[in-house]
């Protein structure tokens, strides 16, 4: 053998050729980015970034912080990322929640909700997501009434066609107290909190501590609001003319984008933590349920913490996909980055090599700032050889 | 082999460029093909759209037709490329259609700045709003505080907030990819008015459930002056296409029709016997026959012809001739005189 790789000449050396492929390939990229660059440059005007800072001169419907038509592109772009970041931070909450609940009664023994959380997966797994977010949106459009006759389910709640509106809460300077009051009674609940648990391993005893956490996070707030006169006040929605004004609005656009991605979504997350639930022994259970937990309890702290090694890395990677596909929001005029960053400004400016370089490195940091708080994650829930 | 003769013959296309103005290259090879190349819309009701038999009918492709009977006496040797709003520049600047005739708005970046040449104005449009009858919107200034859906990525938005900040009036903008989300949105009450050119919002009524419920207000917004585009790099073939579509003019506002032309040709009217060739030699001096204008007439029909068949009267969007009247009668279509 050890003739066999003597006799073998030096340019068929494996390290030889690994190395002359991938400098190839290096130098093929490098090539071409430089030959796009050159291009580009060689275009003349229509170059360069320069063109973020010009005037958009056209509306968005959802900014999450101030924007006008006199805005530059370079705060749409912002504007973009913030309503992307949204919609996929709201999507993942959800579809975690609706994917665990979902994946867990997929193995309830009670016949009719496996059933039904079968049928769920198996349904919403396999219809296309675009056609989803459509179905959703046009079907929230076409039930709720116009503005007019609005919903209003709560005093200063109204629901119609253009969304849901909401009291928005506005804070009068001294509100800063109240926020430092309730900051002290949240320290205060850590402090009970670690107090219980030290007694705990002390003594075994369990103490209950549930009143006194619900006092201090509600009493002392509750007191400085009172001294300082109740600083928050509330800007109530009031129909004038078309529309409401005031309020928060949350528009169609967000709850449809939202729901559809997080129930599409929560279809994969269940198929992982049904995966990962089913994967701990049975040993596992059985030596639980011998040591006298309950049923919740031994799912709670046996089952499930072995099981989310097995859940966490398909569901990283379910996050990033929830994210990317948040992009399909262009169809339903959610004015996420792709719509108004890499649709609109692309098209007015003319700077497509630029727009579209800045809309992927975007999503590539997303995407990567995703995955990496999820390695940690996974790397505290590992298995810890010892 | 075959590779390296074909790189041979591009070579040799670059380098013989047209050796003396005078001889249009587009002309010479739509001769050679034996049909013109058009490039249309993807479906605009009235402008271009295909029929229920895959024929592709509107004013934009019957002025196609009009140079297929200028060039080949047979309005029928027109092979149509339809194109997105995104490629229709690109596709023409790279040869892939002879003429862009696809409601495209004249404007100076892209007459300048793209290598492109316009013809002429085939249809003044202008943007404009929609909004359901039962609003009791008499017009555009009443809309504060509005929802208004749009199309993104076209000057219909950048239009739309320099009206409402030049009247200081509020909105929010709703802004769709793709048109049909657009109608679907509007009739499902999304929004209080939709916008786009006028001419579009004709066409959109119809797709709603109830066309006779909306009405398009009388406000136009903008200037969007629709015509023809040709490559800037063949002056004649950019004569032949504008005037062609000065000869549907004139042959309009001289009373001269597609029943009537073959009378027309004894007139005694000088500028009658102009345009029609029985005096002069104006087509031959393009590089077609003198009865060029009888031919497109006599096939095509003249202007207002034109005009009624696909988006007038005689046409399910019934748009009113308004500034395309003929600068005699109040609008603004106005030809050279042929001369």
């Amino acid at each position: 053998m050890a003739q066999a790789i003597a006799r073998t000449t030096w340019w068929r050396s494996r390290r030889l050729r690994g190395l002359l492929f991938q400098g190839a390939l290096i130098a093929g990229i490098t090539l071409a980015v430089v030959g796009l660059v050159e291009h580009v440059l060689a275009e003349g005007g229509a170059s360069g970034f320069g063109f973020l800072n010009n005037t958009a001169g056209f509306d968005i419907v959802q900014h999450l912080i101030p924007y006008s038509e006199q805005s530059t592109y370079g705060r749409v772009l912002l504007v973009g990322l913030l309503n992307t970041v949204l919609v996929a931070v709201l999507g993942i909450f959800f579809a975690t929640i609706l994917g665990f609940i979902i994946g867990i009664g997929q193995l309830s023994s009670n016949w009719l909700i496996a059933r039904l959380c079968v049928a769920y997966v198996e349904v919403l797994r396999n219809l296309p997501l675009l056609l989803q977010i459509f179905f959703w949106y046009f079907a929230v459009l076409r039930t709720l009434p116009g503005p007019r006759n609005s919903l209003n389910p709560f005093d200063a709640v109204f629901i119609n066609n253009r969304g849901v509106y909401l009291p928005r809460p506005e804070a009068a300077p001294e509100f800063i107290w109240v926020v430092a009051a309730f900051a002290l009674g949240l320290l205060g609940t850590i402090w009970l909190r670690l107090q219980a648990r030290d007694r705990r391993e002390r003594t075994g005893e369990h103490s209950d501590i549930g009143l006194a956490t619900f006092a201090l996070l509600v009493l002392p707030a509750l007191v400085a609001s009172a001294i300082t006169s109740f600083p928050l006040t509330f800007s109530v929605p009031v129909l004038d003319g078309f529309n409401f004004v005031g309020g928060v609005v949350v528009i169609p656009e967000l709850v449809a984008l939202v729901t559809a991605l997080s129930a599409y979504t929560a279809t994969y997350i269940a198929e992982a933590v049904r995966a990962g639930i089913a994967g701990v022994p049975s040993g596992q259970r059985e030596a639980a349920l011998a040591l006298g937990l309950s049923r919740g309890q031994m799912l709670r702290l046996v089952v499930i913490p072995q099981a989310m090694r097995q859940i966490v890395p398909p569901l990283t990677s379910q996050y990033l996909n929830l994210t990317k596909n948040s992009s399909l929001a262009v169809a339903i005029a959610y004015p996420d980055l792709v719509s108004i960053f890499a649709g609109t400004t692309l098209n007015q400016s003319g700077h497509e090599i630029e727009v579209i370089a800045i809309t992927m490195g975007v999503y590539l940091t997303l995407s990567l700032l995703t995955s990496g708080v999820m390695n940690l994650y996974n790397a505290r829930i590992a298995l810890t050889e010892r | 082999m075959r590779i390296r003769v074909a790189a041979l013959a591009v070579l040799a296309a670059l380098v013989a460029q047209p050796a003396f103005a005078g001889t249009s290259p587009t002309l010479d090879k739509i001769k050679k093909n034996g049909y013109l190349r058009c490039g249309v819309s993807e479906g605009l009701p009235g402008f271009s759209n295909p029929d229920a038999k895959g024929n592709w009918t509107g004013l934009d492709v019957d002025f196609c037709k009009a140079l297929a009977a200028a060039i080949f006496n047979d309005q029928q040797k027109v092979r149509y490329t339809p194109a997105s709003a995104k490629v229709r520049f690109t596709a023409l600047q790279s040869g892939e259609y002879d003429v862009l005739s696809r409601n495209t708005t004249w404007t100076m970046s892209r007459d300048v700045q793209l290598g492109l040449e316009f013809a002429g104005v085939i249809y003044y449009d202008g943007q404009g709003f929609m909004v359901p009858k039962k609003m009791n919107v008499k017009s555009a200034k009443q809309l504060n505080g509005a929802n208004v859906c749009t199309q993104t990525g076209t000057t219909t938005e950048l239009n739309l907030a320099d009206y409402f900040r030049s009247n200081n009036l509020k909105y929010t903008v709703i802004a769709f990819e793709k048109d049909e989300e657009v109608v679907a949105a509007y009739d499902a009450g999304r929004c209080d008015a939709l916008t786009t050119d006028q001419s579009g919002l004709y066409a959109e009524r119809l797709q709603l459930k109830n066309p006779a419920d909306h009405i398009i207000l009388p406000e136009i917004i903008s200037k969007e002056p629709l015509g023809p585009a040709v490559n800037q790099n063949d002056p004649q073939w950019a004569d032949i296409v504008r005037w062609t579509l000065f000869a549907l003019v004139n042959a309009e506002e001289l009373g001269v029709t597609s029943k009537n032309v073959d009378q027309m040709l004894s007139s005694p009217n000088p500028e009658i016997r102009r345009l029609l060739g029985v005096e002069g030699a104006f087509g031959q001096s393009m590089g077609l026959t003198n009865d060029w204008a009888v031919r497109v007439i006599k096939q095509v029909g003249n202007y207002g012809e034109i005009f009624e068949r696909n988006v007038g009267q005689g046409s399910p969007l019934k748009i009113q001739r308004g500034q395309n009247a003929l600068w005699t009668k109040g609008g603004l279509q106005y030809a050279p005189p042929v001369r």
